[in-house]
């Protein structure tokens, strides 16, 4: 019964993708929270950005939503609106204090996965994106678990250049296959970092095993876009404003938007393939 | 309810135990682990690393010894040393995968049993310093950890952020975590705080400065100094080198030992 009225209300949902990684720190959010403005520019669409990441809830912040709360009606909780296109639920909007800490074990988690999942009336969305902390436990078991009812279109992996992140996400690209998860594919972000005064580049974080390049050549997967460090990125997340409206120009821009591209591609082609199996 | 504390346990060896936490995935929790050990090695101290993160567990390949194996001995696991000198002894998950890439899926009731295990019977011998270093988030790992730990009584904990904004917002939920669990806060440690270009000598503040620096003014706990981003240090993490020994010279060095050096100031106040 419970698993019915998932799919009732996920019924309404066009295109659902989770943005994973196995490392923290990657930039999973950011990516999450520039899909979503990226994909909410079309004002034709609605868009949903769901945050599981129950103990370090970086969205509300990224998007400008400190502070706010959400709201309860008849049917069900109210996602916060940053655009009348773009609707956000979020753990961070349910703590009264920025200090409040959320000190759960697995079991309680999953229960909040599942109320958002529920109770949200996200009403009819064209695409769902789901932000997830980082690692292949419970949250994500859960998620996919929960939106089985639904249809994912797949997963994009998260990673920085260097072996630290890379053998992280490998393990969450196993994660993917074992729960036949399908991966739309990887991005790796803070690729080098060109000096604003002398211009030459650095390799910050170093690709000394071939990058996330070399591995998805040995692992099959999609490389969908390299996205250099840009200061102003973090600026703009702080700030919680969108850095592809901030920073049209940077290289950073570019990057992400060949990617959003990318993706809206990916799930397009899924539909036509679906319709036309129907 | 009294904690049971055995008479002679895995830990009795061991004069001080810290945490290294943060709310944030990241920010450098497994780099100042290790260079935090790497250092108090060079003082002449001997260290060993338990390494909580379960699904993300970096420390191994940080020391070359990630296709190392873990023998049983009668007092449980036999720790990992990273050298002949055996000044530095690890334990992860990582050594117990049977090929690196393995997912390690499992929900919490299993981590928290793994971590038990991990905190009571790995056979550390003497150490001056036990690191634990944990993965991000407040959740079962930590909670476990703290509570297994408890009745060997920590140091403490050092809380690890870089500067901007997002990630200090995570970094006080964890400083919450701290309060509530009854762990002390030695320190907060602000990385990837700036980057000097090796060509021109720009300074850049890629991931913004100064907000570990204002947390901890702001929450009343130590400051225990920046650490900028520093492409050698990555780089030795990567091939597992030793950076505290190998680059004195680089811009990481001088706020890396001067957090240890702290560390150190405060085990001597401890005990006097």
């Amino acid at each position: 019964a419970e698993a019915a009225e998932l799919r009732a209300r996920l019924r309404s949902v066009k295109h659902t993708v989770l943005v994973l990684s196995g490392k923290g720190g990657v930039g999973k959010s950011t990516f999450s929270a520039l899909l979503a403005h990226g994909l909410a520019a079309d004002e034709a669409k609605q868009v949903a950005l769901l945050d599981i990441d129950i103990c370090g809830p970086s969205i509300p912040k990224m998007m400008g939503l400190e502070g706010e709360q959400v709201h309860q009606s008849g049917s069900g909780w109210s996602p916060v609106y940053v655009e009348e296109n773009l609707g956000v639920m979020s753990v961070g909007f349910l703590l009264s204090s920025p200090d409040d800490a959320v000190i759960w074990r697995g079991p309680k988690k999953n229960g909040l996965i599942k109320q958002f999942l529920r109770d949200v009336d996200w009403g009819e969305i064209d695409y769902l994106i789901v932000d997830t902390p980082p690692g292949t436990s419970d949250e994500h078991l859960s998620i996919v678990q929960y939106l089985s009812g639904a249809h994912i279109d797949g997963a994009v992996i998260i990673t920085t250049p260097q072996e630290v992140s890379l053998q992280d996400v490998r393990k969450e690209i196993n994660f993917c296959h074992k729960v036949k998860l399908p991966i739309i594919g990887v991005v790796e972000n803070m690729s080098g970092f060109i000096c604003p005064k002398c211009k030459n580049e650095s390799q910050i974080f170093p690709p000394t095993t071939g990058g996330a390049e070399k591995m998805c050549q040995n692992l099959n997967v999609s490389l969908l876009g390299k996205v250099p460090l840009d200061p102003q990125i973090g600026k703009s997340c702080d700030k919680g404003q969108s850095f592809l409206s901030e920073a049209p120009e940077s290289p950073a821009t570019t990057s992400y938007r060949n990617i959003i591209q990318r993706i809206q591609e990916y799930c397009d082609q899924h539909h036509f393939q679906e319709e036309k199996i129907i | 309810l009294l904690s049971f504390l055995p008479e002679r346990s895995n830990l009795t060896g061991v004069r001080h135990i810290l945490l290294v936490l943060s709310g944030k995935g990241g920010v450098g929790k497994s780099t100042i682990s290790t260079q935090l050990a790497l250092s108090l090695r060079h003082s002449g101290k001997k260290v060993g690393i338990l390494d909580v993160d379960l699904c993300g567990p970096s420390i191994p390949r940080m020391f070359r010894v990630q296709d190392n194996n873990v023998h049983q001995c009668d007092s449980g696991w036999v720790p990992v040393f990273v050298d002949q000198d055996k000044s530095i002894s690890l334990m992860s998950i990582g050594f117990l995968l049977e090929k690196p890439d393995d997912a390690v899926v499992w929900r919490g009731p299993k981590k928290n049993a793994l971590i038990k295990q991990f905190v009571a019977d790995v056979a550390w011998g003497d150490l001056d310093f036990l690191i634990v270093d944990t993965p991000p988030g407040t959740s079962d790992e930590h909670i476990s950890t703290v509570e297994a730990l408890r009745p060997y009584k920590p140091l403490g904990a050092i809380l690890v952020t870089t500067p901007q904004a997002v990630s200090v917002g995570d970094v006080r939920r964890e400083l919450t975590f701290c309060k509530k669990t009854g762990l002390r806060v030695l320190g907060i440690v602000e990385n990837m705080s700036g980057f000097v270009c090796p060509h021109c000598s720009e300074c850049t503040n890629i991931f913004s400065k100064g907000g570990g620096e204002e947390l901890a003014k702001h929450a009343g706990v130590p400051f225990l100094g920046s650490v900028p981003l520093d492409p050698q240090l990555s780089q030795s993490l990567e091939e597992g080198r030793d950076f505290i020994q190998e680059f004195p010279k680089s811009s990481a060095f001088p706020a890396l030992t001067h957090i240890a050096q702290q560390i150190l100031d405060g085990t001597l106040q401890r005990s006097s």
